[in-house]
């Protein structure tokens, strides 16, 4: 579906994408994860072909943005970071008109844009004005409409960015739906457990170079411990507290507020800690996910 | 999923036809759509655009320039006696300010709605990101922009003229058809021109600038209200290099009826040059704006 070698996009002298090579297959969910600034959205824009590549080669559906960009569009569904809902429309409308844009006739735009608020859950909104919207009801019009050319590749653009944990969930399930309807997605996002509740095979983007590639499960079998013990401490204090602890796990980080020590076995941690005399103001053991993937990879965290 | 339009993006013709180089761009991209296929797929968007505008639209289209004509031309043309020579031809002065009125209201129309409504679609709203991330193009967005202003410079102007042929100031029937058509070509220019500048445009400060410095010297200056011989041999030079005095000069030789044909052949090669101008500088500076 996609395929790309040694892409990159430069604005000016500023190179956001510095050379990357993904490959998308059909029916697939794959993610770009990482952090703000990580290049995954110029990624997406080119993908997107609205975004002229700056060298590299890429192919879309077998086709070259450069040369064949009106047909992949016609058969992609964007779905952007930004909110471009027509606020002066009504939520129908939104998705009615751009349907136009497609070249569907009016009658199956219709009916389209029908269906299409029922997928969302707003077919009660028809009528409403976008801005009288929630949020999450906001991107799920805006993922209705990106549907409506019944695209071979949905890319989706830090989908549940700013929404609330409820909406965030209903979201993903609709994902969930149109992936089982054979839809391949493409996902970028700064959110770890997006990433593993949602893609396939993901890369790990950072300064515009892909970090590292797998499932979710691979990353943190090959980039990380079973588990991670996290010991708080007072403030000021990690710094030397981790000389004193750093053999009891394969590797240690520390954070500004917490020590994060790397082993298989992470209560037992605890327990040596104690041992030592030394006493955390809190303590939590947690299974690897693909946060600990990315401070491995790129020293610093998601947030940052 | 089966794509029921996929012959209307062409699509289907994308893959096996295409030559193993990519090197040679081809003239046009796959799938990339007629100039008439582009707009017509934006008429749906551009009728709910007019269906919500329109009653602004009545007023500072019809109204307000009926009332230039009230006061200017009727009630403070009832002091000026001037004789046909010196008015250009026109027998009083409302029928000489008229076509000058209306082709300056045409440039006025044409400015506002390319001015805050383009930047509100690259900046507020985003429009043009939604549209383009479908088969539209650049070109298309251009293309059915203008065509939607022009539309309402058409309507507008037709609407001026027609109310004010009651009143005599025209010297034959057919002139004002010529004049109207005048007006409209006055609106392309100005339209795809300040297109062209807004599309450039990071923030709206630069619109006061365009207005104080440009429509509204225009506006008095290029002859709608006063012979551009009263403003002396240099300024009417200056004057006749502005883009609105070609207007006006074509508009009121057809009203009046005294057509130099060699005057008018230059009028509207100016105004054709300078919308054929504005119409590639704003493909291409809002292709450039859009690429982010």
């Amino acid at each position: 579906m996609i395929s790309a070698r040694g892409l990159r996009k430069a604005f000016g002298d500023f190179e956001a994408v510095k050379g990357i090579d993904v490959e998308v297959r059909r029916g697939e969910a794959f993610g770009f994860l990482g952090p703000n600034g990580a290049g995954k959205s110029s990624t997406m824009r080119m993908i997107a072909s609205v975004s002229p590549v700056s060298s590299g080669e890429l192919r879309i559906l077998g086709m070259d943005p450069a040369t064949d960009g009106p047909a992949i569009r016609g058969r992609l569904g964007v779905c952007p970071q930004e909110d471009t809902l027509d606020n002066e429309l009504n939520v129908f409308d939104n998705l009615y008109i751009y349907g136009r844009y497609f070249g569907i006739d009016r009658a199956t735009c219709r009916e389209r844009a029908q269906e299409l608020l029922e997928f969302a859950q707003i077919t009660d909104k028809a009528k409403a004005k976008v801005e009288d919207l929630s949020g999450g009801m906001k991107r799920r019009l805006t993922i209705a409409r990106s549907l409506i050319n019944n695209p071979d590749l949905l890319l989706l653009d830090e989908p549940t960015t700013g929404l609330d944990p409820q909406a965030r969930h209903v979201l993903w399930d609709q994902l969930f739906r149109l992936k089982q309807a054979g839809v391949t997605l493409v996902i970028t996002t700064h959110y770890m457990d997006e990433a593993e509740q949602l893609c396939d095979r993901l890369v790990v983007m950072d300064k515009g170079l892909i970090a590292a590639e797998g499932s979710p499960r691979q990353l943190i079998d090959a980039h990380s411990t079973r588990e991670v013990a996290e010991l708080r401490f007072g403030v000021g204090e990690h710094e030397a507290l981790a000389e004193k602890i750093e053999d009891l796990g394969e590797r240690i980080e520390v954070l500004p507020d917490r020590l994060l020590v790397y082993s298989d076995h992470g209560e037992d941690v605890v327990t040596a800690v104690l041992d030592r005399g030394l006493h955390p103001i809190a303590t939590l053991v947690r299974r690897s996910t693909l946060e600990d993937v990315f401070l491995r990879l790129t020293g610093r965290s998601l947030a940052d | 999923m089966a794509s029921d339009m996929a012959s209307d993006t062409g699509s289907d013709t994308a893959s096996g036809t295409k030559p193993p180089t990519t090197s040679a761009r081809p003239v046009r991209p796959t799938g990339s759509l007629s100039a008439w296929e582009g707009m017509a797929r934006q008429y749906d968007y551009w009728l709910t655009v007019l269906k919500r505008t329109w009653r602004g639209g009545v007023v500072s289209s019809f109204l307000t320039p009926l009332l230039y004509v009230v006061a200017m031309g009727v009630l403070l043309g009832g002091f000026i006696e001037g004789d046909p020579d010196r008015l250009e031809g026109a027998s009083s002065y409302l029928a000489f300010v008229v076509p000058g009125l209306v082709a300056s209201h045409a440039m006025t129309i044409a400015v506002s709605e390319s001015t805050y409504p383009v930047m509100g679609s690259i900046k507020w709203h985003k429009t043009f990101f939604a549209q383009l991330a479908t088969p539209l193009a650049v070109r298309d967005l251009v293309n059915a922009y203008v065509a939607f202003v022009m539309f309402r410079v058409a309507s507008a102007c037709a609407v001026f003229m027609l109310v004010i042929a009651p009143f005599g100031v025209f010297a034959t029937w057919w002139g004002p058809i010529l004049a109207w058509l005048s007006q409209v070509l006055v609106g392309f220019a100005f339209t795809t021109l300040v297109f062209s500048y807004s599309a450039r445009l990071k923030s709206e400060e630069g619109f006061g600038l365009l207005f104080r410095l440009g429509v509204i010297p225009l506006t008095l200056f290029s002859g709608a209200f006063f012979p551009i011989s009263n403003l002396g041999p240099v300024l009417e030079w200056v004057a006749r290099l502005t883009p609105l005095w070609h207007g006006v000069s074509l508009s009121r030789m057809f009203c009046v009826d005294r057509i130099d044909w060699a005057l008018a052949a230059l009028n509207v090669t100016v105004l054709v040059t300078l919308t054929v101008v504005g119409w590639f500088l704003a493909v291409r500076n809002l292709d450039r704006r859009l690429e982010v």
